[in-house]
């Protein structure tokens, strides 16, 4: 799922400036998962800027809205009365969020509450990390099962560089090697042969490198 | 001959060869760069030039190189792949032959964290070894890494680096294996301290025989003080600083630690020198480089031989 995490409250109330009636808009998917802007963030940044804007001496009148997913037409259409009366949307959805209410609604002024951070999984209670890098072109069969591109902080194809110190990487001992990792997996599976296999230059044009990524399906298409 | 450069000649003519470093300067000084060559002249058969090692910015490789040559010297350009992608890589890489660059070592390149800027963006467009075999391709296909045709080919005697020491030992010989397929004629190891953990290396070398597929230069450094040694053995990762090293430099005291370094540096010349498989050994005197003739020199392996 995609994973989030809420932007400092100083930069929030910088980009709401003098604005005084606002709609927080979150989203009960992935960024609700990853407790960053689902309703209970929601109303938790709600009390957070009603404070500051009290504190402030200038009273901020907020809505809250919470639609089960921002990132398609059919959900955001319930936003459509709040964003109305509303001189300013916050968006604690992902980015797709942001910009699906951006699309869906030009008139409105919307802005992100939460940065964008990764394509992950939530490790355990309260740690999420990064999977996988939507390269496009999906290599996992040849790795098994565990990701170069963003697991190893050089997306390196072919193996380890020489940084790698008791299975960990050069960047940081608390970060695992991709590489270690897929040795040992590849190890367990008998399949160490993959690895005298020389990957070629990858094409990283079905990436971002490419420019941006659009899926047409005839079959699909009403 | 694949590049007819002085490395190679040396090498092919099975003399034991003797490769130096030389760090560029973080600067535009031109000066420091040629007071360097005047340093190493005539004690390496070639030198090795940095290109922003540990992610800091310096003087580029390819223009040190060239540098170089007008003195006298043959370089040996380091490509790394963070900085460039393939179309840059390509690119320098043409220009590096026109300016008569003939050696070429392929790395990975570190990671620019802890460099001086660490918020810049990497590329890693390549991994080493798919840079290897582009390099290698342009020289003996004739053609760039898209498999277009290049009238007049760059032919560099290609190199690569290999850790002996990190972990897991299988798995480095195995990369070793790897660049040796993708392209190398020649590697040049990391430093080397602990001798025995070395030779056992060499074993596995041996026994892919990888070590008569490309030559293999051990690296070796002189240590400047104890707490040099004691910072490789716990902060570099692939080093390996044996307590007895580390015993030898304490036991001489502050004033005669560099004196004992340099001993150290050419006990494990003379030890090298005698694995199966030890093409040569490559010196890294890293802003020390005043040092590298004394090492030489005592190390017997002065004057350098020339090969017409
Ligand atoms: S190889 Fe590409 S698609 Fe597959 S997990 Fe990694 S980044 Fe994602
Ligand atoms: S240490 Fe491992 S994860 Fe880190 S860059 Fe090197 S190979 Fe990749």
């Amino acid at each position: 799922m995609i994973i989030g995490e809420r932007k400092p409250i100083q930069e929030i109330l910088d980009m709401i400036g003098e604005h005084d009636k606002i709609l927080i808009a979150g989203c009960g998917t992935c960024v609700a998962i990853c407790m960053a802007g689902g309703d209970k963030e929601v109303s938790i940044l709600a009390s957070a800027i009603r404070m500051a804007r009290n504190r402030e001496g200038k009273p901020i009148e907020i809505q809250e809205h919470t639609p089960l997913r921002q990132c398609e037409w059919e959900f955001v259409d319930e936003l459509k009365d709040k964003i109305k009366v509303s001189d300013t949307v916050l968006s604690m959805a992902c980015g797709i969020g942001v910009q699906t209410l951006v699309e869906r609604y030009p008139e409105a002024v919307v802005y992100p509450a939460v940065n964008t951070t990764f394509l992950g999984l939530p490790e355990e209670q309260g740690v999420w990390s990064e999977r996988c890098g939507a390269c496009g072109n999906c290599v996992l069969d040849k790795t098994g099962g565990i990701c170069p591109i963003v697991r190893c902080s050089k997306s390196l194809l072919n193996g380890p560089c020489g940084g790698a110190q008791d299975g960990k990487c050069e960047i940081d001992p608390e970060v695992d090697c991709g590489w270690q990792l897929i040795y040992d997996r590849l190890k367990v599976l008998g399949k160490l042969d993959n690895l005298t296999k020389i990957s070629p230059a990858k094409d990283w044009s079905t990436g971002r490198d490419g420019g941006p990524r659009k899926i047409v399906r005839e079959d699909m298409k009403l | 001959m694949k590049s007819g450069s002085n490395l190679e000649k040396i090498l092919s003519a099975g003399k034991f060869a003797v490769t130096a470093e030389l760090g560029p300067p973080k600067s535009a000084d031109a000066e420091v760069v040629y007071k360097k060559a005047d340093i190493l002249k005539g004690c390496a058969d070639a030198v090795n030039i940095t290109d922003c090692q540990t992610a800091i910015v310096r003087m580029s490789s390819i223009a040190t190189a060239a540098m170089l040559i007008s003195k006298g010297l043959e370089p040996i350009a380091q490509m790394t792949c963070r900085d460039r992608n393939r179309i840059a890589i390509q690119s320098d890489l043409l220009g590096a032959s026109a300016l008569g660059v003939k050696n070429l070592l392929c790395l990975t390149g570190d990671h620019q964290k802890f460099g001086n800027h660490p918020q810049s963006k990497n590329v890693f467009d390549l991994d080493s070894i798919q840079l290897i075999k582009m390099v290698k391709d342009m020289r003996d296909e004739k053609v760039f890494q898209c498999g277009e045709e290049i009238k007049v080919e760059p032919r560099f005697f290609i190199g690569a680096a290999e850790s002996p020491f990190a972990d897991p030992v299988e798995l480095r010989v195995l990369m070793l294996a790897k660049k040796v397929t993708a392209g190398i004629d020649f590697v040049q190891t990391q430093i080397v301290y602990n001798v025995e953990k070395f030779a056992k290396w060499m074993e596995l070398v041996r026994e892919l025989g990888l070590d008569k597929k490309v030559y293999i230069l051990a690296g070796v450094a002189p240590l400047k003080s104890v707490g040099m040694a004691r910072y490789m053995k716990n902060n570099v990762p692939g080093m390996d600083v044996p307590d007895e090293v580390i015993n030898r430099m304490t036991a001489v005291g502050k004033e005669r630690a560099k004196e004992e370094g340099i001993n150290i540096c050419v006990d494990v010349i003379n030890q090298v020198k005698e694995i199966k498989g030890v093409a040569g050994v490559h010196v890294m005197a890293i802003e020390w480089e005043e040092v590298v003739p004394e090492i030489v020199e005592k190390a017997g392996l002065l004057p350098r031989p020339k090969i017409g």
